[in-house]
């Protein structure tokens, strides 16, 4: 932290698996680097209180080696990163930090609300991960700040991810979307990929389907859902979406994608609630 | 950036490098400073795994591992994987299938295949698929290659 400090323009590295592309093709010359990948420290994950703290060192390799009860959204969307070469060295959180719209680990983190924990000499500090992007590729962190790890909710009922992409690996995602639903809390969150300038939540998709699960009495007893609900939550999530043409897709494709993408989601991860024959207390 | 010295363990080996950039890839200290050719250099961004080696014991693309973060670390390349003159039984079956064509991407393939035949000593075939998904061989069409992996398997199964 203290070189981090007396050296604010010092561009820091763990997997480099963002940042060795920008110096290899000339597009980045950093003054410095502050390697990351020696602290051990960093490369643990710790469980507490329903949550797992990722320490800001954790692979992708490690979450979908060893964390997919906690955290299946986060699991599957890290199954789905690079090759194996990629997600042996790619980081969650040099994910939220190169803070690309497309970065996979975003929708289920938003899906779950993470919290990320950011640390300078000047102390800690925790930022909700719905107020970490602040733009394309650009987060809040300060020049002094370095992320120390994500702390992400221990799944509380199913978990689904979906991404979009022209093969089944080494893609960007076209589009992407997460959903966890949190049984306990009678809530379904959600997470979209690259289908706006920063991943965000569907708010109003996530609303309404809270409204119409309790009036309909869902918690309370696990069954099939209605004919509809599935199609306007998939309506309400690809409103929620802002999206650009671009090499990878164009707009509508997405804003189409998306909107099957979230039916389906919402369909899995419901189906294997309610075949689980579990009704809340 | 100033010119550091790297010291790194390659293929048992202990090697030095001089002069080196600490923003250049551990694959140009490989190729340019250690003379180590077999890793190959193309996509320069993680894609093709024609780069792959190992690290720490990790398979990783070496084109995304910078000079400095490689000080202190162990390394395998293609070069450390035969016995002398006598070919890794991955090698053996890469070359009795026929999966060689150009061999532009068989360094990494080959690392790549010995690293999912460690952790799964009988994979099935979508397994061999996703393992070898980070790398890109634009010759064979990757049926030999595949037919190659469950061929090295069964060799060292018998042995």
């Amino acid at each position: 932290m203290a070189l981090k400090t007396e050296n604010p323009a010092a561009v820091p590295i763990n997997g480099g698996t963002d940042l060795m592309v920008e110096i290899n093709f000339a597009r980045r010359r950093p003054a410095s680097l502050l390697d990351l990948s020696h602290l051990d420290v960093l490369r643990r994950w710790r469980k507490s209180n329903g949550t797992v703290e990722l320490g800001a060192g954790v692979t992708y390799t490690d979450v979908l080696e060893h964390l997919s009860s906690d955290l299946p959204a986060l699991a599957i969307a890290s199954r789905t990163v690079g090759s194996p070469q990629i997600r042996n060295r790619g980081t969650i959180a040099g994910n939220l930090a190169t803070a690309s719209p497309a970065g996979d680990a975003h929708p289920p983190l938003l899906a779950t609300r993470a919290m990320v924990r950011v640390e300078s000499m000047r102390g800690v500090r925790e930022v909700p991960i719905g107020g970490f992007f602040a733009g394309p590729k650009r987060n809040v962190l300060e020049p002094d700040e370095l992320i120390r790890s994500v702390v992400v909710p221990s799944a509380r009922g199913p978990q689904q991810f979906s991404k979009v992409g022209t093969r089944n690996a080494m893609v960007i995602a076209v589009v992407s979307f997460a959903l966890a639903i949190d049984v306990p809390n009678r809530h379904v969150g959600t997470g979209i990929g690259s289908a706006a300038p920063t991943p965000i939540e569907a708010v109003d998709a996530a609303a309404y389907l809270d409204h119409e699960l309790a009036r309909g009495g869902y918690w309370d007893e696990h069954r099939e859902l209605p004919e509809g609900m599935e199609d306007r939550f998939g309506e309400l999530v690809a409103a929620a979406a802002r999206p650009i043409d671009d090499v990878r897709g164009s707009a509508p494709y997405r804003v189409h994608a998306l909107r099957v993408m979230a039916r389906r989601t919402l369909r899995w991860a419901w189906s294997a609630l309610a075949t689980d024959g579990s009704r809340a207390d | 950036m100033e010119a550091v010295l790297i010291e790194l363990t390659v293929n048992g080996r202990r090697r030095t490098a001089e002069n080196v950039w600490a923003g250049e890839s551990l694959l140009y200290v490989l190729r340019e400073r250690l003379g180590l050719r077999g890793s190959k250099d193309a996509c320069e961004q993680g894609e093709c795994g024609s780069c792959s080696v190992y690290l720490n014991g990790d398979l990783v693309c070496s084109c995304l591992v910078s000079a400095g973060q490689a000080h202190g670390a162990e390394v395998l390349t293609i070069e450390g994987l035969a016995d002398g003159e006598s070919l890794h039984p991955i090698q053996q079956a890469y070359v009795s299938e026929g999966a060689v064509q150009c061999g532009f991407c068989t360094p990494g393939l080959i690392l790549a295949t010995h690293c999912l035949l460690d952790a799964n000593s009988d994979p099935s075939d979508d397994e061999i698929r996703e393992a070898l998904a980070g790398n890109l061989c634009r010759c064979t069409g990757y049926e030999k290659i595949v037919t190659a992996v469950r061929l090295a398997a069964l060799e060292m199964a018998v042995r």
